[in-house]
């Protein structure tokens, strides 16, 4: 099957033609393909926040391609289909929600589309039901916590139906327990209702559980694969700056003390299967 | 120079019909040359009431005194206590407004009148304590800084007046991992070396089981539990139930134990997890 979203050559500049320009996007070429779970990763600055912004239009590329199911996004024409396949999420839920009611938030999206109200009806039933939210249909958002909202604003881009939804650094400000529950809800769309995700972000034990992961580094693609091939190249890993999941980690300090692991341990069960074999 | 909090209730929108009580009867001490962590679900008060400790807000009922000095003292000096005791905000873009590192940083000892000379040692001092080379980063620009740079460079705005008391109000939030560890050995020298005061607010368990050596969790405006770091995360349930987790690597320790793994009750960093589970492993195979 075609893949989903293919980028082609893609650059970016910020403040274009002065004298601090910023290559932003330094020839990026990229496929998302239907289902996949991508995590995209890498330093402040390295263009991570540029290039999820390209995959639903919002930025449009100043030179090569974008094409979302075959559609550029550097045609105004294509512009409302591709964001309806492509929804995004931001990291401050309050940036993106807009109603007063939580249920009126979420049906926010299918009344502009011109739905009939029972179909919109039945869509907000079915995401409030999807992700867990029907305690919360006729709260107000900005009585709930911080990690609700993120639900709420998940909700919204739900409701679309789309194929794909891109979600930038969508915990980074969530307690632990809002971080968690984000992150299954998510895993969950993405194997139970087959919608692709990019995620980005800075967490290692959230980029663990995708099947792809890219990291950015200065405009460019460092490393790409899924996420036991990419935290293979540890020197890398460390030059690109990040770290290693704390499983990783723990591996690698045990193997250091004489202990017999694999080397290529980056989730918790993994490291607990292994142990409990030894 | 200590904080004791006593009887301390705030409230959002007080008088109103959407009176929101934040903080209920709160009572606490911090001493001198602690280490402490502040850690609680969010929209749990944490953030009140840090800012009450250098009386960015004033108490509605109860009292903060901090050195002695009572904030609710209507004589009471508050522009010193704020460069005794310094505020570092999680978005570092609410904190620096000058264009330049060093004309930022100089903004604090220059609004306590210092001459010229002495905000220079004082800029010098503040960078040398972020690690923010004085030659090549003081002419620099804001804006071209990177995140993990940006927070220090906030850092050193609030050092530069020389506090006694340093509140990092979830700082390392949407750092990556390099800049998330910058900050922390700041931090860590920043306490072990110039005996700084530390309250640390942050969403990470890992980051406040490795650097806090006492813990206070807050939950909707009360003090839940408050002990020696250790002891706290020994209170997994009492976490859990309100939305806390464990550290990663107790988290993975746990899991061990419920395997037969003979191994502490609470395990807070990589080295006390490497350590305990080689000990695990060495005793058995002496048993086998």
């Amino acid at each position: 099957m075609d893949p989903l979203i293919k980028v082609f050559d893609l650059n970016h500049s910020y403040r274009t033609g002065s004298v601090d320009e910023v290559k932003a996007l330094n020839g990026i070429d990229l496929q998302i393909n239907r289902g996949d779970m991508l995590a995209i990763t890498g330093q402040n600055g390295s263009g991570k926040s540029t290039l999820a912004r390209h995959f639903n239009g919002l930025l449009i590329p100043e030179s090569g391609k974008v094409l979302v199911e075959g559609l550029s996004t550097a045609d105004k024409n294509n512009t409302a289909a591709i964001r309806r396949l492509v929804g995004m999420v931001f990291q401050n839920p309050d940036n993106q929600l807009v109603s007063s009611i939580v249920e009126e938030d979420i049906a926010f999206g299918p009344e502009n589309l011109g739905l009939p109200p029972a179909e919109i009806k039945e869509r907000v039933d079915w995401v409030l039901e999807t992700l867990n939210l029907q305690k919360l249909r006729s709260e107000s958002p900005n009585q709930l916590s911080e990690g609700q909202k993120q639900l709420v604003a998940i909700a919204g881009v739900l409701s679309m139906k789309p194929r794909c939804i891109v979600l930038d650094e969508p915990t980074s400000h969530l307690d632990p327990r809002s971080r968690r529950e984000v992150l299954e809800n998510i895993l969950r769309l993405n194997r139970e209702e087959e919608i692709t995700i990019v995620l980005v972000t800075h967490f290692m034990n959230e980029v663990v559980h995708c099947n792809r992961m890219i990291v950015m580094d200065k405009g460019k693609i460092a490393l790409e694969g899924n996420p036991h091939e990419v935290f293979h190249h540890k020197e890398k890993i460390l030059q690109l700056g990040l770290d290693f999941p704390v499983a990783a980690q723990l591996a690698a300090g045990l193997r250091r003390k004489g202990i017999s692991l694999p080397e290529d341990i980056i989730q918790t069960e993994e490291l607990v299967n292994s142990l409990c074999r030894l | 120079m200590p904080i004791v909090v006593t009887g301390l209730h705030h409230s959002y929108k007080k008088g109103t019909p959407f009176e929101k009580k934040v903080l209920h009867d709160l009572s606490l001490q911090i001493n001198d040359g602690e280490f402490v962590g502040i850690i609680g679900p969010t929209q749990s008060g944490k953030t009140t009431l840090a800012q009450h400790f250098n009386a960015l807000y004033i108490p509605q009922q109860g009292t903060v005194v901090v050195n002695g000095c009572d904030t609710t003292d209507k004589k009471a000096d508050l522009v010193n206590l704020r460069h005794q005791v310094g505020y570092v905000f999680q978005n570092p873009d609410y904190q620096l407004f000058a264009s330049t590192v060093g004309a930022d940083i100089a903004f604090g000892p220059h609004n306590q009148k210092l001459s010229s000379g002495e905000i220079k040692i004082r800029v010098r001092e503040a960078m040398d304590q972020v690690g923010l080379d004085y030659d090549s980063f003081y002419k620099r620009d804001i804006f071209a800084l990177s995140g993990g740079q940006k927070r220090r460079a906030a850092i050193a705005g609030v050092l530069a007046c020389r506090p006694q008391i340093l509140i990092l109000d979830d700082i390392t939030a949407g750092l990556d991992p390099q800049g998330r560890e910058e900050i922390r050995a700041v931090i860590q020298k920043l306490h072990r070396e110039h005996k700084i005061t530390i309250i640390f607010i942050s969403n990470s368990m890992d980051e406040v089981a490795e650097l806090a050596e006492r813990i206070i969790v807050i939950e909707q405006g009360r003090i839940l539990i408050d002990g020696a770091t250790r002891e706290i995360f020994s209170q997994s349930e009492k976490l859990y139930s309100i939305g806390l987790e464990l550290p990663e690597v107790m988290v993975i320790a746990n899991r061990l134990r419920e395997n037969g793994y003979r191994l502490p009750s609470t395990v807070l960093n990589l080295e006390e997890a490497i350590d305990s589970i080689a000990t695990a492993l060495d005793e058995r195979q002496v048993a086998e």
